[in-house]
């Protein structure tokens, strides 16, 4: 008697919770709200089986604890029952799954107007590039990195000497504007991530992986590093602010690119060497 | 024998009886003290050395969590932990508790100790490998534990140890004899385990008493037997991984060492592959959750039926779902793995394979609840850990099905969601079945009940409080606080009150942890003074509880071992007068009992 209340209360405790609880994901700032709906799907559906389940169960402990005279049933098998639940999970199952695939669909295709901008992780802080007006990243190799040339930036290559370097400082992106977010690291995992955004994506040195997203209202958010990095993991954070376009622009007027970067090293025959493979391109 | 219906499993018509197939096999005798406790071959002995070793690192494993908790909610009361202590302890605290507490206690322990005596066999068929395999597994808990003291400490890279961290200078250990060690008793441990394991599965293939079909084995043994095959493929994946990074380490190879470049300095390395790592441990890691779980789902289905006097509902049902668990489990594994950085197309067929392992282990969970229905339930302390599994697994299986849907996975992953899930799944629910099997199978080996005031103070603390960590700490995931931080209370994200679960969390852990000494007091002093225990005190079908001796000695059984009849859940069988059968008692001996369908 007492163990089935128990049992009834630790569910109906549990229900209670969760629809008074005030810790409660953050409103969300980028197109991916869908996640937050097939994280509500999954609440109805998985919530639904644990009552069920979980409220059976404590009617059972109620209902058929020993009594001396009590005869227990002997039902071995009920092929029936059985196929019934075999079935009726399977659709539950499909139910989650399918809209599911059909998000993780959209979050690994890119959409073709979306601008590339790079985040290079390291122990334990975060820096960013952005393509410039041509809109291309220049390539890069970290047998490049040196204290003059932090990103590993190919010297050889164009397309770089107007990429806009951002090192461990805020990032600013323009609103409605979607980025995909190239990752690199060069030292160990790191993991990029903005919980408004709710996307997220571990950097693996060696390659470059990527989300996308859009983000959705202007603000001021933490970027937390989500995969475990050594000793200092827990303060690698940083700052990401979504601007109005305009704003954006302003900010952009302010940052150095790459030429003007190796510049101020006084680095000018090595940019002059730049310089010329671009002409003859 | 091909099984048809449940009545030649339960029932097999006429007693037909196999000829014995392998010849009885000569025993080993103990001649001194050293050779009968010590350097013991009895797997029994082995069995509980095997669990009191589990027990002992796990209780080291216990106290780094309270450390942990103390630091995260009231880091003014452990000023000596820094970050790199934190990360050791998070590190350590996770692999005892994986590998070294639960998968040794479940194969190791209750294996030893119960399969031989539930197949109805003398002993396991290879017993001096066996007992090697125990000092090998002791060997390897005092290599992990040695690194504590070394210079540098233990490793702190996070129980999963990926690489490039793992083995550089930014992780605690990475760079001294932390992580080497680590490696090293992994390394062993997968030795010793695969002599104990050889011996388990060939001893439920070829050492089963007459009778004993696979058909009629308990489910605690299918549980075992299937955990054992599992442990056998997975564990190599985790040797290999090991050794290749521990020449990654020393020689300077690349196996999973790609060209990094350290606080400055370019490394030698290039070109290998720290995905591949991640691969090799989850093709190990994801299996190693049914090693637990399995052994778990198999007791616990005895100690619901036992208890509640009725026959498992869908006995073959409950083997096939552990069969196909067991199998779907390798094809699983990088569902750890969707923000990876792995290929995102992966996420498509894993996120499919893991929802379909949602379907047998769905079924399980019914059939147990099933078998409540109509019962007649004993709330004996067995009884009430098994339905404190229930609701703990229902409810850390549910959360699986959030982070197995890909898309659903990717703003929970590295969260407190992902810490709540496993702790609840593989945490709390296999420890409650743990405990209850304790309190179930204490008076087989020492012949006396534990005391049943302290039993129940210790289920309801550890049920209810355990629930009350894990349950809210879900919601801490849903806010977005991240896993593995030292300290996190500048982040403006997290509402105050964030702070505030988080001190409730770690002052119930301290709660629940404490009352395990209530546990080890009780274990201690009934097994010399508890109540005595008749034999088989819970009137259960299966062989164990039918030994000559109380406990059993060595050989298990007398002059003839037992032959068997039917299935290990005839409780209640209409017409007969005791409300259960034994496995070895033959239709004849009870002509009133008509099990039929109904």
């Amino acid at each position: 008697m007492l163990v089935a209340l128990v049992l009834f209360l630790v569910i109906i405790g549990s229900i209670i919770f969760h629809f008074w609880t005030p810790w409660w994901w953050t409103e969300v700032a980028s197109n991916w709200g869908n996640i937050d709906g097939t994280i509500i799907l999954t609440f109805w559906v998985t919530g639904a089986v644990f009552v069920a389940v979980c409220l059976f169960m404590s009617y059972c402990v109620w209902r058929f604890e020993y009594k001396k005279d009590q005869k227990a049933d002997y039902s071995p098998e009920n092929p029936k029952l059985e196929w019934f639940l075999t079935i009726l999970t399977t659709i539950g199952v499909c139910a989650l799954l399918a809209p599911g695939l059909i998000v993780w669909n959209k979050y690994v295709s890119v959409p073709e107007d979306a601008v590339d901008i790079e985040v290079m992780g390291q122990q334990w802080f975060w820096n960013y590039r952005l393509p410039g007006p041509d809109g291309k990243l220049g390539l890069t190799d970290l047998r490049n990195i040196s204290d003059e040339n932090p990103f590993g930036m190919n010297l050889e290559d164009p397309n770089g000497l107007d990429d806009i370097l951002i090192e461990a400082d805020d990032l600013h992106i323009p609103i409605n504007q979607s980025v995909k977010v190239n990752l690199r690291s060069i030292d160990v995992l790191h993991d990029f991530y903005v919980p408004q955004f709710r996307a997220k994506m571990d950097m693996v040195p060696g390659t470059v992986t990527y989300y996308w997203f859009t983000p959705t209202r202007t603000g001021d958010f933490e970027i937390l590093c989500m995969e475990y990095c050594g000793t200092g993991h827990y303060s690698m954070k940083g700052r990401v602010l979504v601007d109005e376009q305009k704003d954006y622009e302003d900010w952009l007027s302010e940052q150095m690119n790459f030429k003007e970067y190796m510049a101020s090293l006084n680095k000018s025959d090595l940019i002059q060497l730049a310089l010329k493979k671009k002409e003859s391109n | 024998m091909t099984a048809d219906s449940y009545e030649d499993i339960a029932v097999g018509k006429g007693d037909p009886i196999p000829a014995l197939e392998v010849k009885p096999q000569e025993l080993y005798h103990a001649h001194s003290f050293w050779t009968k406790w010590i350097f013991c071959q009895d797997a029994k002995v082995i069995g509980i050395q095997y669990s009191i070793t589990a027990i002992a690192i796990g209780l080291v494993a216990l106290v780094l969590s309270w450390l942990m908790r103390l630091q995260l909610a009231f880091p003014e009361l452990v000023p000596f932990l820094g970050a790199a202590e934190y990360y050791q302890f998070v590190t350590m605290h996770g692999m005892i508790m994986v590998i070294y507490l639960l998968t040794a206690l479940f194969l190791g322990g209750f294996g030893n100790f119960l399969i031989p005596l539930m197949v109805g066999a003398r002993d396991m068929v290879f017993p001096y490998v066996n007992m090697v395999s125990y000092w090998v597994y002791l060997l390897a808990v005092i290599v992990l534990a040695a690194s504590f003291f070394v210079p540098g400490g233990p490793t702190g890279a996070g129980w999963t140890l990926y690489p490039p961290q793992a083995i550089t200078s930014g992780t605690p250990g990475g760079e001294g004899l932390g992580i080497i060690l680590m490696l090293v008793s992994l390394s062993i441990f997968v030795v010793g385990f695969t002599m104990g394991g050889l011996n388990y599965v060939i001893t439920i293939l070829q050492a089963r008493t007459r009778g004993m079909t696979l058909m009629r084995m308990p489910l605690t043994i299918w549980g075992i037997f299937t955990a054992t095959v599992l442990a056998l493929f997975a564990f190599p994946a985790l040797i290999v991984s090991c050794i290749m990074m521990t020449l990654d380490n020393l020689l300077g190879t690349s196996f999973f060492m790609p060209a990094i470049v350290e606080f400055g300095e370019q490394s030698e390395y290039s070109g290998g592959s720290p995905i591949l790592f991640q691969h090799l441990f989850w093709f190990f890691g994801h299996p190693e959750v049914y090693i637990v779980a399995l052994p778990a789902f198999g007791i616990v289905s005895d100690l619901i039926s036992v208890h509640a006097r009725k026959n498992i509902f869908g006995y073959r049902m409950m083997v096939w779902a552990i069969v196909i668990i067991g199998a779907l489990s390798f094809i699983v594994w990088a569902h750890h793995m969707y923000v990876a950085g792995m290929n995102p197309w992966f996420g498509f067929f894993f996120a499919t394979t893991t929802l379909i392992i949602a379907v047998p282990t769905a079924l399980k969970v019914y059939n147990w609840v099933i078998t409540l229905w109509k019962g007649n339930i004993r709330l004996t302390i067995p009884m009430l850990f098994a339905l404190g599994f229930i609701v703990t697994f229902v409810n850390g299986g549910i959360t699986g099905l959030f982070l197995g849907n890909v898309i659903v996975d990717v703003p929970l992953s590295d969260t407190y969601f992902v810490v709540a899930h496993f702790h609840m799944v593989m945490g709390i629910a296999p420890v409650l079945v743990v405990f209850g099997a304790i309190y179930h199978w204490f008076p087989l080996v020492t012949g006396r009940f534990l005391h049943e005031g302290m039993g129940k103070f210790h289920f309801w603390v550890s049920f209810l409080g355990s629930y009350a960590i894990y349950f809210p700490m879900h919601y801490l995931g849903f806010v977005g606080v991240p896993r593995r931080y030292y300290e996190m209370y500048d982040s403006e994200f997290m509402a105050v009150s964030t702070n505030y679960l988080n001190q409730f969390i770690t002052v119930m852990a301290i709660i629940v942890g404490f009352t395990q000494i209530i546990f080890l007091y009780n274990i201690i002093t009934s097994a010399k003074f508890g109540k005595k225990a008749e034999k088989n005190p819970w009137k259960a079908c299966s062989l164990e509880w039918r030994t000559p001796e109380v406990p059993p000695g060595h050989g298990n059984f007398g002059e003839d071992l037992p032959v068997v009849y039917r299935w290990a859940y005839d409780f209640n069988v209409p017409g007969a007068k005791e409300d259960y059968i034994p496995q070895d008692i033959g239709p004849s001996q009870v002509p009133e009992a008509k099990a039929e369908h109904t």
